[in-house]
Formats: C-alpha cells, structure tokens, sequence
C-alpha cells in the first residue's frame, strides 16, 4: 500500500515537471502562432486583439496556471489551429496510434522471438551467423526508411497493401468508439477488421522490424546463457528434445530481461509513430504532433506531450507489474 | 465439432494472412468517383475564421463545399458566383449587389440576401475572429430590396469586392449557422458550392458528393474523396500505384518521370504564387549598390533550368503576368559585371567581400535552400559574401512581424486576387506587419493608393512603385513558381492560376 501510494506521488511529480517543462519549453522555442496567421493588413491593434483572443498576452506563468486549472478540470484548451476542444481532439486519436504500436508489438515480439529460437536452436551454425546479420541490418535501417521501402515495394511494384489512411473511405464504420480494430473484431465485423489491418500492415511493419532485432538479439542472449544452467540440462537428460526443453524450460526464464526491454521500446515505439504515421497518412496522434508543431499551436502540443508523458509512465508500470507477477522473487517486496 | 487450441490458432492465422492479402485489393475496389491525393490537411470547415482561413493551399477545399460572393476564373478574372452583380455608386459612397436566384444550400434551403448580408457582417465584426475583418467592416448599414443589397461604404477600398473572391470571400448559411452554433458547423458544415461533404476524417480524407440544387455546372465526377497525403513521397506512391487519381505539388523531376509513364499525364501551369528575398532595411542593404548588385548578380533562368527542371518564370517585379498590374518593361538582366563594378563603387570586391546573413527554409517551398546554396554562389563571384541561416517558417513570420528579420531573407508570396495592393501594397508599405523594408519613399508612394478611386491611376501607381523597387533593388524577386498536377490518362484538369485545385475543376475526357 505505502509503495503504491509512493508510486502515485511520484507519477504525479513526474507529470507537474513534465507539464512545466513542455510549457516553457513550448514557448521558447521559435515561432509565433499568432505571427502566422496575422492578415496583411493587420494594424498593431488588430494583432493585439489576436493575441488576447487567445490569451498569449499574459505572462507565461499566468498562462501556465490557467493551463493548469484546465487541465485538473480536464480542460486542456482550445487548439489554434483546429479550433477544437483538445482533450476530445487527442483522446480521439489516441485510439489509433495504440492500436498501431499494440499491432507493431505484436509483429515485433512474434519476429524477435522467432529468430531468437532459431538463433538459439542453431546456434554456433550458419543460421545463427544469419540471423545475427539480419538483426543488424533491421537496427540500423530506422523505421521510416522502412516505411518508404515498403511504400514502394509493396504498395507501387508490387501494389498489395494500401499505402494511406487508416480505413478506407468508402466504409463507413458506425462504431461507439475509435478503437476501430477492436471494435470490429468485438462486433465479428471482419470487413472492416481486413480492411484496417491492410492499411496498418505497412507501418506497422516498419515499426517493428527495427525493434524485433532488438528483442532477437536480448531474448537469444538470455536464452543462450539459460540453456547452459543444470535444470535446463536435467530436462535434456530425461530425453526431452531441444526445442522442448527450450520452449518448456528455458523461455519463461530468459523472457524476463527481454520483457523490460518490451515495455522500455514500447514507449520508443510511440514516439516512432510521430514520423511514420505522417508517412502513411494515418490518422494517429503522431501525425496530429506533426501538424501541431508546423501551426505552433500550442495548448495542442501541450495535449499531446503530456498524454505521451502519461503513456509512457503508463507503460513502465504495467510492465513493473507484469515483471513482478512472473518473477517470484519481486512478488512479495 | 470440437475446436483444439491448434486449428483455432491455425484458422486465426489463415485468416489473418487472407485478410493481409486478398482483402487490400477487395478494398481498394471503390466506385468511379475521383481519388485526389491532397497536399494539406484540412483543419477547420469555417472559410472565414481562424488561421485556415487565410491559408491558400486549401482553398480548393473550400471552394469545392462553398461558393464566394464573386468567383474567379482560372486565368484570375472574376465572374459571377452568389452575386450576379456589383458595383460601386458614382460617388463610391455606397455599394450595390444582386443575389443570385435559384442558388440552394446543401439541405435545401434557397440562398437568400440575407445570407449574404449576414455573412458580410459576421466577416466585419471585430469580435468574429475573420483575419480579413479590416476590409470587410469598411461596408455597412445593409438594406435589402428583394434580391438587391445595399450597403453605405464606411471607408472606400478599391479592392473590396476582389476581396469577395479572395480570402474568407465566402456565403455561409445564416439560419443554419445560427442553428447548429459553430462547433455543429464544423460537424456537419453546408454551402451551396457544387459538391457538399459526405464524410470527413480529419487528418485521413473528406468524401465529396454532388450537390444536386447546385446552381452551375453539374460536376463530372458523383463522389470525390480527397486523401490528405501530406508527405510528397507518398503523394508520388499514390498516383503511382493507381490508389489516387491525382496528385499534386510533387517534386519536378518526379513530375517529369510520372507523366512519361502510359498511364499517368500531367499539367502544370504558373501560379500566383512567387519567391523572393526580402531585404532588410538594415546594414549592409542601406547601400543602394549592395542591393542592386545583389540582384544583378542572379541568374535566375540558370537556377529555374538547374534546380527546378526548368518549371518556374524569372520575374523581375512582384507581379506575375497575370496579375493587372503587372509591366513587362520592368526587368532586371543578369549582369555579374556591373553588379562588380557598383561593388567596387562602394568599396567591395571578391578579394573584399560585403558580407551579411541570409535567412531560408528548407523544404517548405521546392529547392528553397537549394536555390539560396546556388544564389550564394553566384554572389560569391562577384564580390558578396552571405551566410546562410536556415529556420522555421514559423520562426520567419515572427521575425517577420517583429521586423527582426536577417539582411536577407527568402520567402514566398501568393496573391490569387491578381490586386498590386496585395502583392506590392503589403509587401513594400512599412506599416504592414508584413512588409521587411520601410523606407519613407515606399510609404510615401504606396500610402495615397490605398484609397485611390480612379483604377487606372491606382493600377499606374502601383506600376511606378514596381519600377522604383526594381530600380533601387529594394526587394528582389525571384521566380514565379508553376504548380505540377499529375493524373492518370482519361481526366482533365482546369489548372487555376490561383494554385486552388477544385474538385469541379477535374473532368472526364
């Protein structure tokens, strides 16, 4: 109880800094939004009346204050440059961002482990030389020169993917909310539940490869140096076969250092979103950043940053929790 | 039956591999309505209001939904749109306008005067939040007479009714308006231009239909969706692999390989839209012969040729022959050795370079950066030595707006209304937060044409006032951009020399 109500505090501390600094920071970075949207024959009063109509006549304490009694309230302003309410204009997008990074995860963990397996199995072989050095070239080509691989390779030469959007515009999915894929799975919508995941293959894709070398490379690590302990060599004596004794014995222990590394790049993984959601045209909270950086509008840069402040601290804590529920000896303090 | 562990998984993942593979094309599959591939989001359906509403590259949109008080063609002359007439009294003390018949909204409903007045108030009202608020509060006191409006003319501005097919120029629907309140308009907006919005992603697409009451043309195409594909690389996949239909503002070598292929044909006109380096009335630039040999040193045609795969018309003033103002007499040559001889006047030389900082973006317009690298080099020739700061355009507006800018700064300019007062008016007259050089002559010369009644006098003085910027270098302009459109085979597009790419604009054939 004391640890979760430390953990608490914490995360609020955590938070109250996050939000100072990406006020300030915000605000001193260049770029004026009323600058950019002043008429070419704006007087000196037209422009002050811009700038009080949205309240950047204050002084940035005052500003931030403001800010923040909204934000207690749940009132995270009005952007700019869309002239909405920010809180519905990133709750509504985060939906999509997650179910790309929770789809670039999956993709992720199901190539990391396979090649780990493999790379375990043959190991001190040929396919383990191979899959080392495809787990190199997948770290160091980044996520979006992926993205515009895939753009032309499976979405031009060989067109089988489409390469924008999140859905295609000709459906119309009257879903109660914006966790489209979910929800069509949920609903047996499988229409639309194909159509969502051939637009968000591709990114997806290219988030994950850079990310399943990493966990290759972590989980074949691990797995080679449990391989080598005397209850994995007890099941080999009983008569169980390699990829038994693997996969029974050796996986649940070697998962645990790959599994932190999991939650660490999932947060990554998010912020990755950023570019290759602008790639793809995909309307995820990364693209949403985008233009609120290029509009300098500025409640909704805060928004955003601090719901990735949020996520991430998220992230960190479920995967704590998951690291002590499958290590016995972290359960009980 | 019974299900094992194995054939779910196994189900579930032929499934998932079907779904990958075969679904895409079986989605892909639409009716045949028009795919455009868009270079810009759309942030807000209000034209009138917020930044949007002074953002040209999305006029298009707009003028696709809504109609303008005055419409424009696409070689920039005006023709009737929701007024069928206007005009000034004799005295110019009041305005007089005629409202179409038979012009319906979206829901139906018939577009009446007072829609227009209302729309022209809203406009004008201070606390409304239209950015062009100081042209349209210079009418009011509005009287209608069946389909007439009168209005008193509050302070005389020669350009306002170009205004009314410009900028926030657009009729929206009162009663509705009212009905709905703003955040309902923006749900579900109406105009009564000839395509009314069927469904909008932000960030992802907005699907068109025709309006069926429109009061033009029928558009060619049922249904257009327009994809908001913000990434030029993207755009070039699109069209490519056939998902769109056409695109727009690609890169010019792109343009150049797309349109040789079978499938695909491309269009590209010059638009009203310029690159210039602004110059700052600050040291070095107040010696008239750094300026002057600054601009002579440039060639412009080597630099279009070169970096722009020849799309792009060297200009010598802020008017682009479209523009009414524009004088094909005044011209700046490419002439390295006088610019090196009016150096040497003032004491300069390659071995003594003048030198100073030059502001630029990089990729917000084509081969910005790239053109300033080249410019820089030809400087270096002949005496002049400039340093190149890259920023922001955001960083740009507001140095612009505090009049911080460098000695030299690039920048774009479109004027789709084709007026002098919005291309050498704003740019060159030193009260305008727009304007970088504020010398008294340029206020002296453009002040007294702000409210000049007679047209020919006013557009005779704009023209002297270009001869003046050019003959004391007082800004230089570079180059009128051309805009690339690439389509597949089977469509044509009216290029508009506004750059405002409309959805009525795209026909079969």
């Amino acid at each position: 109880m004391q640890n979760a109500i430390l953990r608490l505090l914490t995360t609020l501390v955590t938070l109250f800094g996050v939000a100072v600094v990406v006020f300030v920071v915000i605000r001193l970075a260049p770029g004026d939004p009323i600058a950019m949207m002043l008429p070419p024959g704006a007087s000196e009063d037209d422009i002050a009346r811009l700038r009080a109509n949205y309240g950047l006549d204050r002084s940035v304490p005052a500003q931030f204050g403001i800010w923040l009694s909204g934000v207690v309230q749940g009132d995270f302003g009005t952007s700019i440059s869309l002239r909405q309410d920010v809180g519905s204009l990133v709750l509504g997008r985060l939906p999509a961002t997650l179910e790309l990074a929770g789809l670039a995860l999956i993709l992720a963990i199901l190539l990391g482990t396979t090649l780990a397996v493999i790379g375990t199995l043959r190991r001190q072989r040929m396919a383990e030389s191979a899959v080392d050095l495809w787990n190199g070239m997948m770290l160091s080509i980044p996520d979006f020169l992926w993205g515009l691989i895939f753009i032309v390779l499976l979405g031009v030469v060989v067109p089988l993917f489409p390469i924008s959007g999140r859905i295609d515009p000709s459906l119309n999915p009257d879903y109660a909310t914006n966790f489209l894929l979910l929800e069509s799975l949920v609903r047996l919508d499988f229409r639309v539940t194909a159509d969502l995941l051939s637009h968000m293959f591709l990114p997806a894709l290219a988030l994950a490869l850079p990310l399943s070398a990493v966990i290759a490379q972590v989980l074949k690590q691990s797995l080679k140096e449990v391989m080598h302990l005397d209850y994995v060599v007890l099941a080999r004596a009983k008569g169980f076969t390699e990829i038994t004794v693997l996969f029974r014995e050796a996986l649940r222990n070697a998962v645990l250092p790959t599994l932190t590394l999991v939650g660490v790049q999932f947060t990554f993984l998010i912020g990755g979103t950023v570019i290759v959601e602008k790639l793809f045209s995909y309307e995820g909270l990364g693209n949403l950043a985008i233009d609120a950086v290029i509009n300098r509008d500025l409640p909704l840069i805060q928004g955003i940053v601090l719901l990735f402040a949020v996520l991430f601290i998220a992230t960190n804590l479920i995967v704590d929790l998951t690291y002590a529920a499958l290590n016995p000896r972290l359960r009980h303090g | 039956m019974t299900l094992s562990r194995r054939s779910v998984l196994g189900t579930g993942a032929a499934g998932l591999a079907v779904g990958l593979t075969g679904l895409p094309r079986l989605a892909a599959a639409q009716d045949d309505g028009l795919t455009i591939a868009y270079n810009v989001n759309l942030p807000s359906f209000d034209p009138t209001v917020g930044p949007s509403a002074v953002n040209p590259t999305i006029q298009g949109i707009y003028q696709s939904i809504f109609d303008q008080f005055i419409a424009q063609n696409a070689d920039l002359s005006f023709r009737p749109g929701l007024l069928t007439d206007w005009g000034w009294t004799d005295d110019n003390t009041k305005v007089q306008m005629t409202v179409r018949e038979g012009a319906t909204w979206h829901n139906g409903d018939p577009v009446t005067p007072e829609d227009v007045v209302w729309s022209l108030e809203r406009a004008g009202d201070p606390e409304g939040g239209n950015p062009i608020q100081f042209v349209w509060a210079k009418i009011g006191n509005f009287q209608i007479d069946g389909q007439t409006i009168t209005a008193d003319v509050l302070e005389y501005d020669p350009t306002l009714f170009k205004w009314m097919g410009f900028l926030t120029g657009y009729v929206l629907p009162k009663a509705y308006f009212e009905e709905v309140g703003p955040e309902g308009f923006e749900e579900a907006p109406i105009g009564s231009g000839p395509y009314m919005v069927d469904r909008f992603e932000r960030n992802a697409f907005i699907r068109l239909k025709a309006h069926p009451g429109y009061w033009g043309d029928a558009p060619d195409f049922e249904t257009v969706t327009i994809k908001f594909v913000t990434d030029a690389s993207s755009r070039v996949a699109e069209v490519e692999s056939g998902q769109s239909d056409l695109t727009l503002e690609i890169p010019y070598e792109e343009f150049d390989r797309l349109r040789e292929q079978d499938a695909l044909e491309g269009t590209s006109i010059p638009v009203s839209d310029i690159g210039m380096i602004f110059i700052n009335d600050v040291e070095p630039m107040n010696d008239p012969n750094v300026r002057k040999a600054m601009h002579l040193a440039i060639d412009k045609q080597l630099i279009i040729d070169r970096l722009l795969s020849g799309y792009g018309v060297p200009i010598s003033t802020l008017q682009t022959p479209e523009y009414v103002a524009y004088d094909p007499s005044i011209t700046v040559d490419y002439d390295p050795d006088r610019a090196m001889e009016l150096l040497a006047e003032s004491g300069y030389g390659p071995d003594n370079p003048v030198t100073f900082t030059i502001q630029t973006t990089r990729g917000f317009k084509p081969k910005d950066y790239e053109m300033i690298q080249a410019i820089v080099g030809l400087w270096r020739r002949v005496g002049i030595e400039a340093e190149i700061e890259v920023y922001e355009i955001a960083k740009h507006y507001e140095l612009r707006a505090a009049d911080t800018l460098a000695p030299a700064a690039f920048y774009n300019w479109g004027n789709s209304v084709g007026d002098p007062s919005t291309s050498t008016g704003f740019t060159m007259f030193g009260p305008s937060p727009h304007s970088v050089w504020d010398g008294q002559e340029m206020i002296d010369m453009i002040g007294p044409l702000w409210g000049e009644a007679y047209e020919e006098k006013r557009i005779e003085g704009y023209k002297a006032v270009d001869r003046k910027v050019a003959e004391d270098a007082l800004v230089i302009p570079i180059l009128q951009y051309v805009q690339p459109i690439v389509h597949r085979a089977g469509l044509t597009v009216e290029a508009q020399a506004s750059g405002a790419l409309t959805a009525q604009a795209i026909k079969r054939g």
